[in-house]
């Protein structure tokens, strides 16, 4: 079966975000941009899939602007086999992403969607369930296992307060938490290699999408500083002072 | 404007997260709930005391029991013709089922919520709470998960919803739950406690974890947290963690033991009216948000600690 691996490129995430002093946003000029790692994760599992022998070919997916073609290709390095850019300059959410994959989906047929859980810059965590209600396929989100088992996949799942294992008809979308897998390094070779792997550019228009906000960001700001206490001398004194807080066995 | 508030239960009592909901929900319009699940009762005659509650429809069904979203979510969307807006708390079950509601709705989400500015415009974290942004919808009508920890939680009890069955839904065939692994704890949960005992990578162990950690959190009924360096060494289970990758609390008081204090694990414990770090490192960013900072070697500062507390 095919896989289809959508990913996001972001702000590198050791890079710490600046808010622009206009308040339009987050200032991305001239910073390390990388492949979201959420996202990261959901190749690696695509490629172990290929190599257990479940999946038979990983199709790398990027809705962004044409520097998103980096995205893709470290996706190809890693050891996808051909790449879709859907390429635009505005911000897409997660609703149009979702319609764009969908459409994609309905063309190539795969068994299965792998979707970072959330982008670690607009943190929505929406695209995979949303994709999930559009092709009417099951969802196995938050993954921390997934495996294949003919026609279904069953989904070890991180909830709040521990695990949780569902089993999903294939095909099906699962977005990936962080202790699904490590994702491997792309080695020197395979990044050339990468290089002459199939990349098609394709437009949001080419699926029918249209990529207009429906939620506009009025602005964006700092978040409250919080600022720095005061350091105690030893423990008797932080005693103290829990217990002036009513704070005590 | 009517607002459906989905309650987060675990079949027999309402869970906090859903009371931070409601008051979410309150500021929008009149509150209606939903309660799903099988053999509900209790939970729904719970939910109907909540204050300011109008009504609870209860929807009982065996495909419920388990969240599956795939059954859920035609449940929720169907509901929505009568109502404005799907309130879920941002709960790892508001997150799983609230998109999916959206996406039926065509209708963006608002994700993790953290005040209600107007009828259609919100706060939200951005970049993983490094950036808040102010957002406006132009949807007819409103999905929004809400972070528990931004809203005060309505009273449990003196309201007199009145109690509606809803005979929708049922199974779509899609999915099916195979089994859980919830930690069980006599402890209060992460998310709702007053206090929380967490530990980092300075501890070294597991083993120093439950020796060091567990009697203070046992000695003042604290929950039990993590920052994620502990969890990636082994020390705890993952979800201990609190930061940005794990959960997002607020109690009155939180211990940060051995814990540096990187951005990641700022992102999900600043909100926290008082925090108490020690470390031995008196340059580690988690004193730039301390409220008392103890500068001193846990191993021997965290037992002295217990002891006199």
């Amino acid at each position: 079966m095919k896989i289809l691996v959508p990913v996001k490129r972001v702000l590198d995430y050791n890079v710490k975000p600046r808010v622009k002093a206009d308040g339009t946003g987050v200032d991305l000029a001239n910073v390390k941009m990388s492949m979201n790692p959420f996202d990261e994760i959901g190749v690696e599992e695509a490629i172990r899939l290929k190599e257990k022998g479940v999946a038979t070919e990983i199709i790398a997916v990027s809705v962004g602007p044409a520097k998103a073609q980096e995205t893709l290709r470290t996706a190809l390095a890693m050891g996808a086999d051909r790449a879709i850019l859907v390429q635009t300059d505005d911000e897409v959410e997660p609703l149009a992403l979702a319609k764009i994959f969908k459409a994609i989906a309905d063309a190539e047929q795969p068994g299965l969607v792998i979707l970072g859980k959330q982008a670690i810059d607009g943190d929505n965590n929406q695209t995979g369930q949303m994709l999930a209600a559009l092709t009417g396929w099951a969802q196995g989100t938050f993954a921390s296992a997934v495996n294949v088992d003919g026609d279904s996949v069953s989904v070890t799942r991180e909830v709040d307060g521990g695990l949780e294992t569902v089993k999903l008809k294939l095909p099906a979308i699962v977005t990936t938490d962080l202790r699904l897998n490590e994702p491997r390094y792309a080695s020197l070779p395979n990044i050339m290699k990468a290089k002459s792997k199939p990349l098609d550019t394709k437009s949001p228009a080419d699926y029918g999408v249209d990529t207009t906000p429906r939620v506009k960001t009025v602005k964006v700001s700092e978040p409250p500083v919080r600022s720095a206490g005061v350091k105690v001398a030893d423990v008797d004194e932080l005693v103290a002072k829990l217990k002036a807080m009513g704070v005590h066995s | 404007m009517k607002t459906l508030v989905w309650v987060e239960h675990d079949g027999s009592a309402v869970k906090d997260a859903t009371l931070a909901a409601v008051t979410a929900a309150s500021k929008l319009g009149e509150v209606h709930l939903l309660v799903a699940g099988a053999g509900v009762d209790g939970v729904a005659k719970a939910a109907a005391g909540i204050a300011g509650v109008q009504k609870v429809h209860v929807a009982d069904n065996a495909a419920f029991g388990h969240n599956l979203p795939e059954n859920i979510a035609p449940l929720v969307a169907d509901l929505m013709g009568s109502h404005d807006a799907f309130v879920a708390p941002a709960t790892t079950t508001g997150k799983n089922i609230a998109p999916r509601v959206a996406a039926l709705l065509d209708v963006m989400q608002i994700s993790e919520v953290l005040s209600v500015e107007g009828p259609k415009t919100f706060t939200r974290p951005i970049y993983a709470g490094n950036a808040i942004a102010t957002v406006e919808s132009s949807d007819a009508k409103l999905v929004l998960t809400v972070r528990g920890t931004a809203f005060e939680k309505a009273a449990s009890t003196g309201g007199s919803g009145a109690v509606e069955a809803v005979s929708a839904g049922g199974d779509a065939g899609l999915s099916s739950f195979v089994g859980a692994e919830i930690a069980k704890q006599d402890r209060p949960e992460l998310t709702s406690a007053k206090i929380i005992v967490s530990g980092g990578r300075a501890l070294g162990s597991s083993e120093k974890y439950q020796e060091v950690i567990v009697p203070l959190a046992d000695k003042l009924g604290a929950a039990l947290g993590a920052s994620r360096a502990a969890v990636d060494a082994g020390y705890v289970p993952n979800d201990y963690q609190v930061g940005q990758t794990g959960k997002i609390v607020a109690p009155e008081v939180y211990f940060a033991i051995g814990i540096s204090g990187a951005i990641q694990h700022l992102a999900g414990m600043k909100d926290s009216k008082t925090i108490v770090a020690i470390n031995k490192d008196e340059d580690a960013p988690i004193f730039q948000v301390a409220d008392y900072g103890l500068v001193a070697d846990l191993f021997n500062a965290v037992p002295e600690l217990t002891g006199k507390i």
